[in-house]
């Protein structure tokens, strides 16, 4: 260790540096979270403000556990969760694969498949509700225009057809995210077991699947531990294009809680769901943090 | 021509195209944006643009004779404000608290590390929630200094973990030989390391700003009027329009994503290393 990192264990300067940042979290984060739980064990109601005093216990928590449009919305944000990152694995995979094996001109096309990503939810929300608008979205006009369909297909409408539509919004924002992390990883991949593994006799795929595949685990990981959290808190896109609607057929999670807590007043109730919900990706978080710092470790030489 | 350059040159044309059909979504509502509505809701379609315009920009600002209803104007200027002012205060916070990790060893180091990591993964929503209530009482609600504040805490965590990569990318012995010539701490620390750092701080800086300009869930909580709302709850306004201005929203649309573009763009090369230095390395 050098000089200057050996500091006094009395030295104030890392924890006046610190300061400002501990005492932003711990103000505008850690303070209302903890409000937060006290209004979950009230009946709070936004119409009527002396119900905050009211200490219910765990009441709210145990309606959780028998009320079916949460579990609802649980189980179809874990299904959006899942779909959309095996499928946004998968095309990030190929395209990094692509992209990799391409030795000239290869920033003008990291440029061009960057372009998604410089898309806020909210945007790709608006511009899939407007693609996928049965009226005059491009996908209906396309479909209608080369006679495959007749009728106008009910996109953001029909339940199943909705849930798709937001799952492909959400493909299509994040693939490219996928694709910059992994092939970051084949940046960082050693030419020379691959070199000798052809020289061995391997084909393509017994490299791919037997050497390229395993040292890109660990971005896999870090990948799908980046997306899964974003995807889990899936709000903005699912708001803009369906609303949760049709008939409640696209509620994910937070869209049911900022419906239960704004909507429907129901404040106590909302910071339950939030609650519960918060504290399992949070737990989520730590696991994967802890796997990531193992990971960061079997890579080697970057500490 | 050798048949393996053709064979690459191929391969570069195909990925290219390939490249091309995952942007049209995107290109397609650019388009949009510099159409008059009448095209866009033509039935049967109109595929070749007839008539590019610049009407739907002057339009949503006010520029027109019709009167609409949306103030972009306003929201723009909004969105601007709360997004450079947030990204200011958390780029100081985050510089401050980025070294004092980068360089200090002390105790409770690693779980205020993880502590700041944690409170990244609340949701917007379930922040949202006491911060409504509290903000109510306390005046902040449909402030731009309300926004500002929730928008600094959402930035310091991502942006400490950004910066201390950064700073730990410069080997100690610069400042420590400045040290030894004379220099204070703190001038070690301008002279030197700040300057080294200066483009990867620029770019947690541009993440910052990216973040407090996209932001939709607490934005539209927060705000209520034109005093505060954003660009991204302004879009939402459009929808809820009882006649749906498609061009309109297209070009408000393409006000947003402008900005990101250019930014985006700027920091590139940080982009992939500071997605993975930041997150890989640490």
């Amino acid at each position: 260790m050098t000089a200057l990192l050996r500091t006094h264990r009395t030295d104030p300067a890392p924890f006046l540096l610190l300061a400002p940042a501990v005492l932003v979290m711990l103000s505008v984060v850690a303070l209302p979270l903890v409000f937060s739980l006290w209004t979950s064990l009230t009946p709070y109601r936004l119409t009527r403000p002396e119900t905050i005093g009211a200490f219910i216990g765990l009441r709210n928590y145990i309606r959780l556990f028998s009320d079916g449009a949460f579990w609802a919305a649980f189980g179809r944000t874990l299904l959006f969760l899942v779909i959309a990152l095996n499928v946004e694995f998968l095309l990030g995979l190929g395209i990094a694969l692509l992209i990799n094996r391409i030795t000239w001109g290869q920033r003008t096309l990291r440029t061009v498949m960057m372009f998604p990503m410089m898309f806020s939810p909210i945007l790709v929300g608006f511009q899939f509700k407007f693609l996928f608008n049965d009226h005059i979205g491009i996908v209906n006009n396309a479909l209608q225009s080369l006679g495959l369909i007749d009728f106008a297909i009910p996109w953001l409408v029909d339940g199943r057809l909705a849930m798709f539509s937001i799952i492909f919004a959400e493909v299509w924002m994040s693939t490219s995210v996928f694709a910059i992390l992994l092939l970051a990883g084949l940046f960082a991949m050693p030419r020379d077991p691959i070199e000798a593994a052809k020289v061995d006799g391997c084909n393509p795929w017994q490299v791919f699947r037997h050497i390229t595949l395993p040292f890109l685990m660990p971005f896999v990981y870090i990948a799908m531990t980046i997306r899964s959290l974003d995807v889990a808190r899936a709000y903005d896109i699912v708001k803009v294009m369906t609303d949760g609607g049709p008939a409640g057929r696209t509620e994910l999670l937070w869209t049911l809680i900022a419906r239960t807590g704004y909507e429907n007043a129901r404040m106590g109730q909302a910071n339950a769901m939030a609650y519960v919900s918060t504290v399992l990706s949070v737990l989520f978080t730590w696991y994967f943090a802890r796997k990531l710092i193992a990971a960061r470790r079997t890579m080697g030489g970057a500490e | 021509m050798s048949a393996r350059r053709l064979k690459a040159a191929g391969l570069w044309v195909a990925t290219f195209l390939l490249m091309l059909v995952m942007c049209l979504p995107g290109l397609w509502v650019v388009l949009s944006a510099f159409r008059p509505n009448r095209e866009i809701l033509a039935k049967p379609p109109i595929w070749v643009p007839q008539r590019l315009t610049l009407d739907n920009f002057g339009k949503i600002f006010g520029f027109g004779a019709e009167q609409v209803a949306i103030p972009v104007g306003s929201y723009f200027l909004n969105s601007l404000v709360i997004a450079m002012t947030s990204t200011v205060i958390a780029l100081a916070v985050g510089i401050a608290g980025g070294y004092a990790f980068a360089r200090f060893r002390f105790r409770g180091k690693n779980a205020v590390f993880l502590g700041l990591m944690l409170f990244r993964a609340v949701p917007g929503i379930a922040l949202s929630l006491p911060i409504f209530m509290l903000w109510s009482w306390i005046g902040l609600i449909n402030t731009r200094p309300g926004l500002i504040i929730v928008y600094v805490s959402l930035n310091v965590p991502f942006t400490v973990w950004l910066i201390d990569g950064f700073f730990r990318q410069i080997p100690a012995s610069l400042s420590e030989a400045a040290l030894v010539d004379g220099c204070t701490r703190w001038q070690a620390f301008w002279r030197i390391e700040f300057p080294l750092a200066r483009s990867g701080i620029a770019a947690a800086g541009v993440f910052a700003f990216l973040t407090s300009w996209n932001e939709f869930a607490l934005a539209s909580q927060l705000t209520r009027s034109t005093a505060s709302k954003t660009l991204p709850v302004g879009l939402m306004d459009f929808t809820a329009q009882f006649t749906i201005d498609w061009a309109g929203m297209c070009a408000m649309a393409v006000i947003i994503i402008v900005p990101a573009l250019i930014l985006t763009f700027l920091v590139q090369r940080h982009l992939i290393s500071g997605l993975t230095f930041g997150g890989v390395k640490g």
